[in-house]
């Protein structure tokens, strides 16, 4: 059987740059903990039930419920706080 | 990934279906050891201790209750997998190895390179056949595709679209109008869970210089440009944006049969308006093709009858309501407008002042919930009017520029569509408009990729 030369076609993809996650604190007892509401319908719902859950079992935790301007669009504001006074973060509940 | 960036220890938490999705996102991102966690599907509609019962029970995709994934993603110190460079380059081949043809078409397939239904091989012959089409250079960049906002963009040159236009089966003549819907950044192969696809519509010239239909059958299988055009536009999308895969790169729920192919043209010498492009802004004798994101709803009528407003009202009301509508009427349709006193201004304005709706109805929608409200929230008008609106009251869903009129048809019937579709052309993606050197082409404009 004759074999023929074709060209691909998938376009070129970025080259990945690594990173690195951030370190983790031994415990959040004491921690601020930002539950980020990314504002998918019914998100705010399940954060508050998460914020709920902390307060019960981890009480010197301190969570504070915050939501980004727009839902999938980066709000680097947001972002600024949250990295100022947090000690960490949850984001959800994303698609 | 960026919160992880700025030193703040991060959990994206996700329904378990997106597990693939998010897997690949975190390995694109740099960060393939993402402490991700997952509650089932779906959250949407359940109630406070529906979701407190997820917040206490198992992580579907790791099989282990959710909070302990939550608490360890944040407090485990990094281990040497978390520690290692996450960086690499991924091939971008020119060719791929010889075969015989009837393995590279299986082959072709298995890689979810085609839409399924039979394809041309790109072999060198071919595709340096249809890069006569244009006058660019082959490797000159167009622009940037993905299959949503927060996935990794992908590039691609002028061959490459050549070559996914030699797949779905276009003569090297209808080039520039694939180069120039590749060039927009729109992909017809969003990976939404809501399952879009894009409509265009071509007008000016070139319809009649590559033989587009606009006449009997214009929306359907009966011709070689429009269907191998769009055809074409879908299938670059999906290989120059790094796929169209469900579970990765392909979330819709449902899919959508406009994503096969959905290229149309405006019968403009039959029109009583005038053209669409004109009316946006180009001359006559451009060549324009015109982008429009949607395909959720199609709608059908005929008339315009002795109630004609209640028809359109209904069709109006029963759009979903995120997705503004464009109306593809025949030029019978059109001319009996004219004849009831509208010329397609005012026609669109009436649209617009009769698409109303309760508040309570549409706030109660998961898009507008989730994109508009926010933007409500935060005052801006007219969202924040509606917002404020009793839940009795009637709000506007569709302003007068959102609602576009294109006109097609064979006359063979007074027949009109209301289909799902937002105009793209003055929402460019900006990473296409920045990083190619297109300065001072207008999006759409086809005679810029002659």
């Amino acid at each position: 059987m004759t074999k023929i030369k074709v060209l691909d076609p998938r376009g070129y993809p970025p080259k990945v740059v690594g990173k690195r996650l951030a370190d983790r604190p031994m415990t959040l007892d004491g921690k601020v903990l930002y539950l980020i509401d990314c504002l998918f319908d019914n998100s705010d719902v399940f954060m508050e039930q998460l914020r709920q859950w902390f307060a019960e079992h981890i009480p010197g935790c301190e969570t504070r419920v915050v939501k980004p301007r727009e839902s999938w669009v980066d709000d680097p504001e947001l972002r600024a706080r949250v990295a100022a006074d947090g000690d960490a973060a949850i984001i959800g509940v994303g698609l | 990934m960026a919160l992880e960036q700025q030193g703040v220890p991060t959990i994206p938490v996700s329904t378990h279906v997106f597990a693939r999705l998010a897997k690949a996102t975190a390995v694109a991102g740099g960060l393939p050891t993402t402490r991700s966690c997952f509650v089932p599907q779906p959250v949407v509609a359940r109630t406070p201790s529906e979701l407190r019962a997820y917040v206490e029970g198992m992580d579907p995709v790791h099989k282990r209750p959710f909070m302990q994934g939550v608490l360890e993603g944040l407090t485990e110190p990094l281990n040497d997998e978390d520690l290692k460079d996450a960086s690499f380059e991924r091939d971008a081949p020119r060719y791929l190895e010889p075969d015989t043809e009837d393995n590279l078409r299986l082959f072709f397939m298995e890689q979810g390179w085609t839409d399924y239904l039979p394809i041309m091989l790109p072999t060198e012959e071919r595709v340096e056949a249809m890069l006569k089409g244009t006058s660019h250079a082959a490797d000159r960049f167009v622009g940037y595709l993905r299959p949503t906002n927060f996935r990794e963009a992908w590039g691609f040159d002028v061959e490459k679209v050549a070559i996914n236009a030699v797949m779905a089966g276009a003569r090297p003549d209808y080039l520039p109008v694939i180069l120039t819907a590749a060039a927009s950044g729109v992909s017809a192969r969003s990976s939404s869970t809501t399952s879009w696809a894009t409509l265009s519509f071509v007008n000016g010239p070139i319809r009649k210089e590559i033989g587009m239909n606009d006449g009997v059958g214009a929306m359907g299988p009966y011709n070689h440009a429009n269907a191998t055009i769009g055809r074409a536009y879908c299938l670059v999308s999906q290989n120059c944006q790094g796929g169209s895969m469900p579970g990765d790169t392909y979330m819709g729920s449902l899919g959508n049969n406009y994503n096969y192919t959905a290229c149309f043209a405006e019968a403009e010498e039959r029109s009583p308006w005038s053209p669409f492009h004109v009316d946006h802004g180009f001359k006559p004798d451009d060549s324009v093709i015109s982008i429009f994101f949607g395909g959720w709803y199609t709608h059908s009528g005929f008339g315009p009858r002795e109630t004609w407003q209640e028809k359109f009202i209904r069709c109006l009301v029963a759009a979903d309501h995120y997705s503004p509508p464009v109306f593809v009427m025949d030029p019978i349709v059109a001319r009996e407008f004219i004849k009831l006193g509208f010329d397609k201004q005012s026609l669109i304005r009436w649209l617009s002042e009769h698409a109303l709706m309760k508040a309570k109805n549409y706030w109660d929608d998961q898009w507008v919930t989730t994109l508009v409200k926010p933007h409500a929230e935060a005052g801006v008008e007219p969202m924040a009017s509606r917002l404020r609106a009793d839940p009795e009251e009637l709000v506007s869903i569709f302003a007068p520029d959102a609602i576009k009129i294109i006109v097609m048809g064979g006359e063979t019937q007074g027949a009109f569509k209301m289909l799902s579709g937002r105009y793209m052309n003055r929402a460019v993606n900006t990473l296409s408009s920045t990083r190619t050197d297109t300065k001072g082409a207008p999006p759409g404009l086809i005679d810029y990729w002659r």
